[in-house]
């Protein structure tokens, strides 16, 4: 069964190029521009895996993060953060706030996706 | 017993003496006669007594002469020189006993004058030490002021009980900025000689840090500075450094370690315009990194997509090149603009200082023509341009660019120009005569500049890196001429430049920012019973509308002045125009000089009066006629709940304590008694100057009278005539 992708994330431009990538390794991937849209997309789409943004209007990436890790439902959700915030203080946050890992950009595509069917398998 | 009845004593003792022996044997004879011989004895005496009785009286006579003569030049010659003495012991010291009399006495005379010689020497030599003494001690303390007053850093002393020692200009600048409301007023609300740090700093963080510095030096540390942060009521941060004032071992080590400590010196750094600058700082890393990150994100994912897919639909390639393309013109954009916006807080790591542009060229013409021998003159030189710039390197740099010129080029004559456009500073060295080529410049630019064999390290370019400034080489063609351009930052409103405008602040005298009496100093609440020397007092003077203050007359200008220890602190004022809200009486301007246009636009009462309650805080007011004045802050109690009720001296009712039976006791009229020199009368605060110095000399009459305290000062105007006349 094809595993789902759910991209968060309010730049299109790192948008269209995640979504090519994992469709391009067989998933079936959705998206969402911000925080809100993203809890919504996660009810009806039922991801195996978020790549979630963490500047995001409305609802900020941790704030997803939080909200996701509070639902026992989705236990198995896996959640890797992407961000521009590379410091070391940041990171820690992601991962305390329930993130599976804590990718930050620049990253390299080929990583991405290795972590991600790692998360998956 | 005194002399005179000892004399009398004397004589009658005499008289027995002489008289005694005789009536007694012609007793004991009489005794033994018979009838016969007592006959024959009667007509014998009847015959001798008035012969023997003259002779006994002329022997007393003689005998009385006699003691009389020894009386006067011993008992009373030796009273009279006793008085000398006293005088000479007490009330004038060169004063000698006149030798006079027997030659013991004489004699007597003689050595006292010796001693009294003697004892003058010794007291001249004493006199003459603690002369000198006192000299050194002014000396140092002058050249101490004069030091603090060069010091770039803010430094306030203070004794433990926080009172104000000694404060630098520096620190009244930062203070003045500090303080709240219009700045012209406030100038030194804050900051003043014996009154409070803690209207600046917080007490309890200056009793932290002492408490630090305490346990430290009982520790043994030599390391004994506290150092803290604070902000101040206006949000401004302050950096502020503390030392110890330690008592030394003369004046005592009364209990043990603890009490080893004077005071303290606070050094003091107002960090609010770096801290903003290292915030900024900060901003512009978080931009340029996290902002370059997202770009670079998107654009590395489109990059390795467009390698991974060689044969992805040209639909998403040219979405992929789309990608590309965006987020690089944004991130450039994004660059330019930050570099743009932060281009102050990325340069000015050096630093520097704001130097008129004038001064700076000044003392580089002044250089060249004594180092170089090159004459130089100036054209076109903006004097109102102040730069930011290390003054040494740029005059160096300056220098060295006209020895060059002099040595590779002969020229005769060097011109200033000094200009300004927007945020850069221009100075134009320029020449006439063979043009140089660009390339020597750039040869230049990269040599350390050595100038009659002075080599700095620095070079031409790392002077212009330093001043986040430029340097370049430009001809003027038409006019056959060339110059070197160097640009400069223009300084932002220099801080300095605003407060010497400011009316007083520029005073001949030194500026009177330390008092050293004041370490004796304690105790900030006003007791009656303390001396008039040692009170602090807030002299001021208003002009108001009119006489009628309960008919609507309103204050239009309060002008006040500290004095304390006997000295009046012109720094220490308050000078400020008052908008009254209401028309001025035409008959009014005459007096007071101030008009309808001079009001407009300046602070109501509302305002200035809570910046003059502060300035007058834990002091006693001093006023001329001060029931007048007194009336018109009364009336405001109710609207801005303004209290004054510190205690008052009024200097007309002090006259009339002084001098009773003169006729006028106005301002003028006592100035002109006491020999004060009248200026700028009729503005509140020349009232207030005048007042402060006829109070001054007020003190010690009154001292002479009796009066030394506030509490007999206040109860001696309440006596007089004039008290009873109210307003």
């Amino acid at each position: 069964m094809t595993k789902k992708i759910l991209i968060v994330d309010d730049e299109p431009n790192i948008v269209i190029s995640l979504e090519f990538m994992m469709k391009r390794e067989g998933f079936e991937v959705a998206t969402a521009a911000d925080g809100d849209a993203a809890l919504a997309q996660v009810a009806a789409f039922a991801p195996d895996l978020v790549l979630l943004d963490v500047m995001m209007p409305k609802k900020s990436g941790y704030e997803v993060c939080e909200l996701l890790r509070a639902d026992p439902a989705r236990a198995g959700l896996r959640i890797v953060m992407l961000t521009a915030k590379g410091r070391e203080t940041e990171v820690a946050k992601g991962i305390a706030l329930g993130a599976d890992a804590y990718v930050t950009k620049p990253f390299s595509t080929k990583d991405l996706v290795a972590q991600v069917k790692a998360l998956l398998a | 017993m005194n002399a005179k009845t000892r004399f009398a004593l004397a004589v009658v003792l005499l008289g027995l003496l002489m008289t005694g022996p005789f009536l007694l044997t012609v007793g004991i004879l009489y005794a033994d006669l018979n009838e016969a011989q007592r006959v024959g004895f009667h007509e014998a005496m009847d015959r001798w007594l008035p012969i023997g009785g003259l002779m006994t009286v002329v022997g007393l006579i003689l005998g009385l002469q006699l003691l009389r003569a020894l009386f006067k030049q011993y008992v009373q010659g030796l009273s009279a020189m006793a008085e000398t003495l006293r005088l000479m012991l007490g009330a004038n010291r060169n004063f000698r006993v006149t030798l006079d009399g027997p030659p013991e006495v004489q004699e007597l005379g003689r050595a006292a004058n010796d001693l009294a010689q003697q004892r003058d020497a010794l007291l001249a030599d004493v006199e003459a030490q603690i002369g000198e003494a006192k000299a050194s001690v002014e000396a140092e303390k002058n050249r101490l002021a004069a030091l603090m007053s060069e010091l770039a850093m803010g430094v306030v002393v203070c004794n433990l009980d926080g009172r104000i020692l000694l404060y630098n200009n520096r620190a009244r600048l930062q203070f003045v900025a500090l303080a709240q409301g219009p700045t012209s007023m406030s100038g030194g609300a804050l900051i003043g000689l014996g009154r409070s740090i803690f209207s600046i700093l917080e007490r309890a963080q200056v009793a932290h840090a002492l408490e630090n510095i305490r346990q430290r030096l009982q520790k043994g540390s030599t390391e004994s500075v506290a150092h803290f942060i604070t902000t101040t009521r206006t949000g401004q941060l302050l950096r502020a450094q503390m030392a110890p004032v330690l008592r030394t071992e003369a004046e005592g080590l009364a209990a043990g370690d603890d009490c080893r400590i004077s005071g303290y010196v606070l050094t003091i750094e107002n960090i609010t315009k770096s801290f903003e600058r290292e915030a900024q700082r900060d901003q512009v890393l978080q931009q340029l990194t996290d902002g370059s990150r997202a770009a670079l994100g998107n654009i590395r994912a489109a990059v390795e997509n467009l390698i991974e897919s060689p044969d992805m639909e040209p639909a998403f390639r040219e979405r992929f090149l789309g990608v590309i393309d965006d987020e690089t013109k944004r991130m450039s954009e994004r660059l330019g603009k930050t570099m743009n916006e932060f281009a102050d807080s990325l340069k000015t790591r050096w630093p520097l200082e704001d130097v008129l542009g004038i001064d700076v060229v000044a003392a580089a013409q002044r250089r060249i023509e004594d180092r170089l021998k090159l004459a130089t003159k100036s054209e076109s030189l903006d004097d109102a341009l102040w730069i930011r710039a290390d003054s040494f390197t740029l005059i160096q740099a300056i220098t060295f660019l006209a020895s060059r010129l002099q040595d590779h080029y002969e020229i005769r004559e060097l011109r200033f120009r000094l200009l300004a456009e927007g945020k850069m500073a221009f100075i134009d060295l320029i020449w006439s005569g063979t043009p140089v080529s660009s390339e020597t410049l750039y040869t230049w630019e990269l040599e350390p500049m050595h100038v009659a064999g002075e080599v700095s390290p620095l070079t031409l370019r790392d002077m212009a890196e330093r001043h986040g400034g430029e340097i370049w080489y430009q001809r003027d063609k038409a006019a056959h001429r060339a110059y070197f351009r160097l640009v400069l930052p223009v300084a932002e409103t220099p801080e300095m430049q605003h407060v010497e405008s400011l009316p007083h602040a520029r005073s001949e005298s030194r500026p009177e920012y330390y008092d050293f009496d004041l370490f004796n100093f304690s105790d900030t609440r006003i007791d009656l019973d303390r001396k008039l020397t040692e009170v602090a007092y807030s002299v001021f003077d208003t002009e108001t509308t009119g006489l009628e203050p309960s008919a609507g007359d309103e204050i239009i200008q309060i002008g006040a002045v500290r004095a304390i220890n006997g000295r009046l602190l012109r720094q220490e004022v308050i000078d400020q125009i008052i908008d009254p809200r209401r028309p001025l009486r035409p008959e009014g301007i005459p007096i007071h000089g101030i008009t309808e246009d001079m009001v407009r636009g300046q602070p109501t009462i509302d305002v200035v009066l809570p910046v003059f309650h502060e300035f007058c805080a834990d002091t006693v007011l001093v006023a001329h006629n001060a029931a007048f004045d007194m009336r018109f802050l009364q009336l405001k109690q109710e609207s801005t709940g303004l209290v004054f009720d510190q205690p008052v001296l009024d200097t007309l009712l002090l006259s009339a304590v002084i001098h009773p039976n003169q006729e006028s006791h106005k301002l003028e009229a006592i100035a002109e008694r006491l020999g004060i020199n009248v200026i700028g009368r009729h503005t509140a605060l020349g009232d207030a100057f005048v007042t402060g110095e006829v109070f001054l000399k007020m003190v010690p009459l009154l001292a002479d009278m009796g009066i030394h305290t506030l509490r007999e000062a206040l109860a001696a105007a309440e006596q007089t005539y004039y008290a009873r006349v109210k307003y």
